[in-house]
């Protein structure tokens, strides 16, 4: 793959943790050519963010380079003193780390940080020259050059703004390679739309060779022409876009594929059973062998070695040819989908307004859930969804109108709620990190409802903890560990557990699976879904996310501005939507279709 | 970002970040030397508190025929006090008082900053205010000066003085735990308990405070060690429960004149103690601060 006119060169890259020699990662070797994308995909712990920063020369404290060479030109980057390394960064080579916010320096000026990162590499001789820089580089990421604008502290910008302006640095002086590090993770998509653009041209217009990291499939095969699919620290795959969603050669690669939702044809989702292997963990022979479908016994004797299967494709499986030679099983549609019955709403919501400190963030929303449907609540940050889940479970007390549960008007704070309706409507979290109390065990996370709302002994209670855990698919092992030990989708589903363990009747879901990854959030769509379909449950899944609808929900209410601005079935609104906004969305909406289209 | 600096990298999390982080940050603490230090301080002073009442070869008030500000001798090993009071059984008869009405100041003081503390952060209101503008007030007075306020017009009785120093104390471990409860009221299982209608007070003991229990461990140190100071500090003002009894801060008040001369022991010995003792209390607590860095450093942000 190493091409003669290659920007970057990297060749048997291996990183291991300090102390104990475990690799993080290991045998990662690609080349990137000027102007090209190439992206690197993989799960939260694949080793995509060391193996990003060690093409730097840089690791993270805890961590040590101990093999192989990263090649930009004629330079070999992991052989230069400290000094030398810095010079080179931002000149040579530079980094647009995921959140914007974090990379910015919220005391200085943008315009004064855009110009400190000219200075430094001494571009641009007079103060006049760098202003001049600057303002075209505030043009190039399409924001405003004025000086005013250039007065702002980054706080004052959007997160897509911030973004751009680490965009601005990062392309500022002009460098030969650009590490980006899941840069429109927390961006709406239509934001994401704009700064995946603007990588694409700038990357293109200067003829950089862009490394783009992602857990995202969809993403990134909206924006690389070539894949390097990262499992357990290794490349277990590479090769260009189309060819690795449509004939994948590794199982890894088909099964994240399938996880991903799509935005035509009603499907499930499947996510992969299991946890990828953690350093020092990692099995003798092929990483993926404990979670693949396929195994034979050859796979748990060695480590495959990565082999070319057609022309720039190359997968790390001894049954690559096989593998890729698999026609995609037609997946079925998902579960049965009963089109709900219309009239009585377990849920109802009228003429809903709610807001902070007399500001109005949703405008007169009317909605009703009806039992064993799930509607689906989609709108960009700022949209108000999450503000009106929270009116609903009784957290946000800054509304009027009505919410009914079964036709009885519902106080404003859960507080004041009787019993009976706490108990009927509960409430999952964005953030599994943050919803579970870190100094409880899970088995008393999960029966602390069964407690408070009685009416059990403690055997029965035992006894229904275990039932949710085993319902959620975790053992009776789980009930006596502490959330931290657990992974985020582990998390996710404990909450799920504590949710339904005293028999709700309305399941309010605020983007449950942003926080996971693509294998993890289809997995916990599979088991919502489920769910939601044998124990009845009426449900609202709030999501930002259009694709994962069409996976879960009857029917979709799209939001803007605290406004409903479209409702209707969820193939009706993906298929012909009749709002502006709506259509912006999915045109926006990055997925593996028109990628490989 | 053109440049790369530590600070924009997460740091890799500790290989073992605990579950329960009070008894981790005890276990991670005792392995720094400073702590280990500490607690053979403390345990060797409490030990000279509990046990020396027992070994002390004569009665605190007692006169065996030496004349005051005797030197150190077979009868009396570290001489005599200026009224000829043994200097040896009174140090060991004078810590048991101190060391008691310290630890249950702080232990008040803790108790009723921790309730006023986590009340105030969890109710996010008026009531909020008003619980720590009256806090202010008390802080804007040396705790001295309001221990010595009170004792000095009512008069030193063991209680009163536990009471003054458990009262004055209370407005910083609040700050304090009301600090470190503002981030974690605002976390979603909070209002996952909320949702549920969780009572307050539940809410309050089962979610909110074992996760401020580390800063709360480490506040109680440092507290205990101003506690002995401020309690020393009354006695040797003259404040003590019991004006004739031995008490070490009573001593130092008794003998400072000594101090200057061959017979200083009356004065040095309780004030040895006294050292030590903050010393020790200082050092375990400083531990636990470290340790409850390094932790929270390890657990990074997720």
């Amino acid at each position: 793959m190493s091409a003669p006119e290659a920007a970057i060169v990297v060749d048997d890259l291996r990183v291991v943790v300090a102390g104990t020699g475990h690799d993080i990662v290991d045998e990662v070797s690609f080349a990137i050519a000027p102007g090209e994308v190439l992206g690197l995909v993989g799960e939260s712990g694949s080793g995509k963010t060391t193996a990003a920063l060690a093409l730097l020369g840089h690791t993270r404290r805890g961590a040590r380079i101990t093999g192989g060479s990263v090649r930009i030109g004629d330079q070999q980057v992991l052989e230069l003193s400290r000094d030398q390394s810095r010079r080179l960064r931002g000149r040579v080579i530079s980094y647009v780390p995921q959140d914007p916010a974090s990379a910015l320096n919220p005391a200085l000026r943008i315009g004064t940080q855009l110009t400190e990162a000219l200075e430094v590499h001494g571009i641009g001789g007079s103060g006049d020259e760098r202003r001049a820089r600057v303002a075209e580089m505030m043009r190039e990421v399409a924001l405003p050059d004025d000086p005013a604008y250039l007065r702002r502290y980054p706080h004052e910008l959007s997160g897509g703004q911030q973004q751009r302006v680490g965009l601005a640095m990062a392309f500022a002086c002009r460098p030969r390679v650009i590490v980006l590090d899941e840069p429109t993770t927390g961006l709406d998509v239509t934001t994401q739309a704009h700064v995946l653009g603007t990588v694409r041209e700038l990357a293109a217009a200067h003829r950089v060779a862009a490394l783009y990291v992602s857990h995202d499939l969809a993403v990134v095969g909206s924006l690389a022409a070539r894949v390097a699919v990262m499992y357990a620290g290794r490349i277990v795959e590479l090769a260009p876009a189309d060819e690795l969603f449509q004939a994948a050669a590794h199982p890894y690669t088909r099964r994240l594929v399938a996880a991903v939702p799509h935005l035509e044809g009603r499907r499930d989702l499947v996510g992969i059973p299991g946890r990828a292997p953690s350093p020092g963990q990692r099995p003798g022979g092929c990483s993926f062998a404990l979670r693949c479908t396929m195994v034979q016994e050859e796979c748990t004797l060695a480590m495959p070695d990565l082999r070319v299967v057609s022309e720039a494709h190359s997968a790390r499986c001894l049954f690559a040819e096989q593998v890729r030679a698999l026609v995609d099983e037609r997946r079925g549609p998902a579960g049965v989908v009963a089109e709900p019955a219309a009239a009585d709403s377990v849920l109802a919501l009228n003429g809903v307004n709610a807001g902070y400190m007399g500001l109005t963030v949703v405008h007169d929303v009317n909605l009703g859930v009806a039992p064993r449907e799930c509607l689906a609540l989609v709108g960009e940050s700022g949209s108000g969804k999450t503000t009106l889940a929270r009116a609903i479970v009784g957290l946000h007390r800054e509304r009027s109108g009505e919410i009914l549960l079964k036709g009885r008007p519902l106080a404003r704070a859960a507080r004041s709620r009787p019993r009976d309706v706490r108990r009927s409507i509960q409430y999952v979290f964005q953030n599994p990190y943050g919803s579970l109390n870190p100094r409880r065990t899970v088995g008393q996370i999960v029966r602390q409802p069964l407690e408070l709302f009685g009416g059990r002994s403690g055997r029965e209670i035992d006894r229904r903890v275990d039932e949710m855990l085993a319902r959620v698919s975790l053992t009776a092992a789980y009930a006596s560990q502490y959330p931290d030990q657990l992974s985020g989708g582990e998390r996710q589903r404990v909450a799920i557990a504590r949710a339904l363990v005293c028999n709700p009747e309305v399941l309010v879901c605020d983007e449950v699976t942003s926080a996971l990854d693509v294998s993890v959030q289809a997995a916990i769509v599979e088991l919502l879904g489920e769910l939601q379909r044998d124990l009845g449950l009426a449900m609202l899944f709030v999501t930002h996310n259009l694709p994962l609808v069409r996976s879960i929900a009857q029917r979709v209410a799209v939001m803007s501005s605290g406004r409903i601005v479209e409702l209707g079935p969820v193939d009706r609104v993906l298929q012909e939507p009749a709002d502006d906004y709506t259509r912006r969305l999915l045109a926006d909406t990055p997925s593996l279709e028109t990628a490989t289209a | 970002m053109s440049t790369l600096t530590d600070a924009g990298v997460t740091p890799e999390p500790e290989a073992a970040v605990s579950r329960r982080p009070a008894g981790a940050m005890m276990r991670t603490a005792l392995r720094l030397w400073r702590t280990r230090i500490g607690v053979a301080l403390v345990a060797l002073l409490v030990l000279v508190a509990i046990l020396g009442p027992a070994i002390a070869p004569h009665g605190p008030s007692e006169y065996f025929g030496l004349a005051p500000n005797a030197p150190p001798s077979g009868k009396a090993y570290f001489g005599t006090d200026y009224i000829g009071q043994d200097v040896w059984s009174r140090f060991l008869d004078g810590g048991r008082e101190i060391l008691v009405m310290a630890v249950l100041a702080t232990a008040l003081g803790l108790v009723l900053g921790t309730a006023v503390g986590l009340t105030a952060a969890y109710a996010r209101n008026i009531l909020d205010d008003v619980l720590m503008r009256a806090m202010d007030v008390i802080l804007a007075f040396p705790q001295i000066m309001l221990a010595l306020v009170v004792v000095a017009t009512v008069g030193a009785s063991e209680t009163l003085i536990v009471l003054a120093v458990g009262l004055t104390t209370m407005p910083r471990v609040a700050r304090i735990i009301r600090g470190a409860a503002q981030a974690i009221v605002e976390r979603d299982f909070v209002a996952a308990a909320e949702a549920l209608g969780l009572p307050r007070i539940r809410i309050l003991m089962r979610e909110v405070l074992p996760n401020v229990l580390s800063p709360l461990l480490v506040e109680a140190n440092l507290r205990l060690t101003y506690s002995i100071g401020l309690i020393a500090s009354l006695a040797f003002l003259g404040l003590a429960p019991n004006p004739n009894g031995a008490d070490w801060g009573l001593m130092i008040q008794q003998n400072r004149v000594a101090l200057g001369t061959d017979q200083p022991w009356g004065v040095l010995l309780p004030m040895i103690a006294i050292a030590l003792l903050t010393i020790g209390t200082g050092l375990v607590g400083d531990g636990f601060a470290r340790a409850a860095a390094g932790i929270d450093r390890g657990r990074g942000a997720e």
